[in-house]
C-alpha cells in the first residue's frame, strides 16, 4: 500500500521577463509603452517539469547552478505562482528560511523567536511550548535577550534552524542551509531531519553536495536548465549524475 | 472567500507579533520607553497651543484645539498611508522567502500608526482638560470618522504599496503629493475664509469630511448628519475597495520587481 501523495507537481513552467533595460520609473515606462519599445528577454526557469512526491518521502533536486532548484522549492513554498501548470500541497509546509531572512535583526533572539514562528503560521502560545527546546537545540541560553544584530552567522543559523523544525510539519523544506554552522552543529541538524522524517515528515532538500543528497532522500529530481531530466530513486539517478 | 479568511486566521499572530515590534523597535533603548507615545504628541502640543494662541488668529473659538484635532487626523493619515508604501519592499527578503499573505505588513504598518494615533488621541484629551474645554457625550461618536479614515488610510495604502513596487517614483512623488494635501485639507485655516472655487476643492478632499465630522463631536456637542457620515461612508469603500483590487491584482508580481 503505497503512502498517500502529498505533493503534485503537473507541468508547472516559470517565467520570468527579464527586462533589457531596467526602468524603476513610471515617466520611462510611459514613454516606452508609446514607443512599443519595452522588450523583454523571456527566461524560463522551469519548463514542464511533473512529480509527485508521496508521504514520508524525502525528496532530494539536484542540478548545476540555475538549474532551477531554488526557483521549484519556492513555487513549492507558495512563494511564486507558476506561470503554467499548478502546485498542488496537502499539508503544512516549513520552509527553513535562508539565514535569518525572517528575523528582524533590532530585537532579541527571544523576540524573534516569536516573530519568526508567527512567520511560520505558529500563535504565541505554540511557541511558548516550544520555546525550551529551541533555546536548548540552539545552545544560546546566555545570549536570549541580546539583539540579534549582534549574533555572529553561526548563532543566527542555529537560532533559525531550532526555530523551523518545531513541531511536525508535514513538509520540511530545506535550501542549502546545512552548509552553515561548525561541524558538531551540522551533525546535531542532520540528526534532527532524520527524526522528523522517522516521524512522517516529508522533507525537499536542495544541495551541491550529493553525498548529504544520497544520504537523506530517497527520491531525487533532476533537473538541467529548467527541464527535468530524472525522477526516480535515489541511488541510479545520483550514480548517473556524479558520472555526468 | 472562506479560504481567505482561514488563511487570515492562521496568520493573525503575525498580525499582532508584526504591530507589537514596531511599536518596540520605535522606542528601543530610550528610557522612558512606551511612555513616549504619549508624551511626544502631548509636547507636541503643548508647544503648538502656546504658538498658535498667541500668533495667529482666526475666527474660531479655541484654536489650539482646532488645530491639534486637525493634526492629529491628518498626521495619522500621513503616517499610515506613507508606512504601508514601503510595507511590500521592506519586507523584500521575507516575501521572497517565505509564504506569507502579503497584505499583512500593509495592515500591519496601519495598525501601528494607529496606536500613535490612539495615544495622541488620549493626549488630546489631556489638552482639552487643562485647557479646561467643555467635554460632551458625543465624544464617544469620535470612534465612527476615525474608524472611517483607519479604512480610507488602508486602502489607499495598500494601492500606493502595490504601485511602489512598480514604480519607485511614486514614493518621492507622494511625499510631495502629502504636502499639497495638507493644505487642501482645514487642519490649520476655517473652510470659511476659503474663496469659492477652492472651498469646492477643499470639499472633494475626503479627509475634509471625516475632519469636520471628528470636530463636530468633539468640541461643538453636535452629531454629525447623515448625508456626511454616507458621503464618507461611500467614499472610504471606494477606496478601499480600489486599494484592495489594485494590491489583490499586483501581488503575484511584487516577488519579480522587489
Amino acid at each position: 500500500m503505497e503512502n498517500a501523495v502529498i505533493i503534485k507537481v503537473e507541468h508547472v513552467s516559470m517565467k520570468f521577463n527579464l527586462a533589457t533595460e531596467k526602468f524603476d520609473s513610471f515617466k520611462e515606462y510611459v514613454i516606452r509603452s508609446i514607443k512599443k519599445q519595452i522588450s523583454y528577454n523571456e527566461f524560463w526557469a522551469l519548463k514542464d517539469v511533473s512529480f509527485e512526491v508521496r508521504k514520508g518521502d524525502s525528496l532530494g533536486l539536484i542540478g548545476l547552478n540555475g538549474s532551477g532548484k531554488s526557483t521549484m522549492l519556492k513555487t513549492i513554498a507558495g512563494v511564486l505562482k507558476p506561470t503554467k501548470g499548478s502546485v498542488t500541497v496537502y499539508g503544512t509546509v516549513a520552509p527553513l528560511i535562508e539565514l535569518g531572512a525572517g528575523f528582524d535583526f533590532d530585537l532579541t533572539a527571544r523576540e524573534n523567536i516569536y516573530l519568526n514562528g508567527a512567520i511560520l503560521g505558529y500563535t504565541r502560545e505554540m511557541m511558548q511550548e516550544h520555546y525550551e527546546d529551541i533555546v536548548d537545540f540552539s545552545e544560546l541560553r546566555e545570549f536570549m535577550d541580546v539583539p540579534v544584530k549582534n549574533f555572529s552567522s553561526g548563532m543566527v543559523s542555529r537560532l533559525a534552524f531550532a526555530i523551523a523544525t518545531i513541531g511536525t510539519p508535514d513538509i520540511l523544506i530545506v535550501d542549502e542551509v546545512l552548509s552553515v554552522g561548525d561541524f558538531r552543529f551540522q551533525e546535531k541538524c542532520h540528526e534532527r531531519i532524520r527524526r522528523m522524517m522517522d516521524q512522517g515528515t516529508t522533507i525537499l532538500f536542495v544541495s551541491h553536495s550529493i553525498d548529504q543528497v544520497k544520504s537523506i532522500c530517497n527520491k531525487i529530481v533532476w533537473l538541467e536548465r529548467g527541464r527535468m531530466k530524472r525522477f526516480g530513486d535515489a541511488e541510479p539517478v545520483c550514480k548517473e549524475y556524479s558520472e555526468s | 472567500m472562506s479560504v481567505y479568511i482561514q488563511n487570515f486566521m492562521k496568520f493573525r499572530p503575525l498580525l499582532n507579533e508584526l504591530v507589537s515590534r514596531d511599536v518596540k523597535i520605535k522606542y528601543r533603548r530610550s528610557v522612558l520607553g512606551v511612555l513616549w507615545t504619549l508624551l511626544n504628541p502631548l509636547m507636541m502640543m503643548i508647544i503648538l497651543s502656546v504658538v498658535f494662541s498667541n500668533l495667529f488668529k482666526f475666527d474660531i473659538e479655541n484654536f489650539p484645539l482646532y488645530l491639534l484635532s486637525g493634526q492629529i487626523i491628518f498626521n495619522f493619515y500621513n503616517d499610515a498611508t506613507s508606512n504601508a508604501m514601503s510595507a511590500v519592499i521592506g519586507n523584500a527578503a521575507l516575501i521572497k522567502k517565505v509564504y506569507v499573505p502579503k497584505y499583512l505588513f500593509v495592515i500591519s504598518r496601519v495598525f501601528s500608526s494607529f496606536i500613535n494615533l490612539l495615544a495622541s488621541f488620549t493626549a488630546l484629551m489631556l489638552v482639552m482638560i487643562a485647557t479646561r474645554a467643555e467635554l460632551h457625550w458625543t465624544v464617544l461618536l469620535s470612534v465612527i470618522p476615525l474608524a472611517l479614515l483607519v479604512a480610507l488610510s488602508l486602502g489607499i495604502g495598500l494601492a500606493l504599496a502595490a504601485l511602489t513596487v512598480k514604480f519607485r517614483d511614486i514614493m518621492h512623488l507622494y511625499s510631495v503629493f502629502v504636502t499639497a494635501l495638507m493644505y487642501l485639507t482645514p487642519v490649520i485655516y476655517p473652510m470659511s475664509i476659503l474663496p469659492g472655487w477652492l472651498y469646492k476643492i477643499v470639499m472633494l478632499n475626503p479627509l475634509t469630511n471625516i475632519l469636520t465630522m471628528f470636530r463636530s463631536v468633539m468640541f461643538d456637542n453636535t452629531v454629525f448628519g447623515l448625508g456626511e457620515l454616507g458621503l464618507a461612508a461611500i467614499e472610504t469603500v471606494i477606496f478601499l475597495a480600489a486599494g484592495l483590487y489594485i494590491f489583490y491584482k499586483n501581488q503575484d508580481e511584487f516577488i519579480l520587481n522587489i
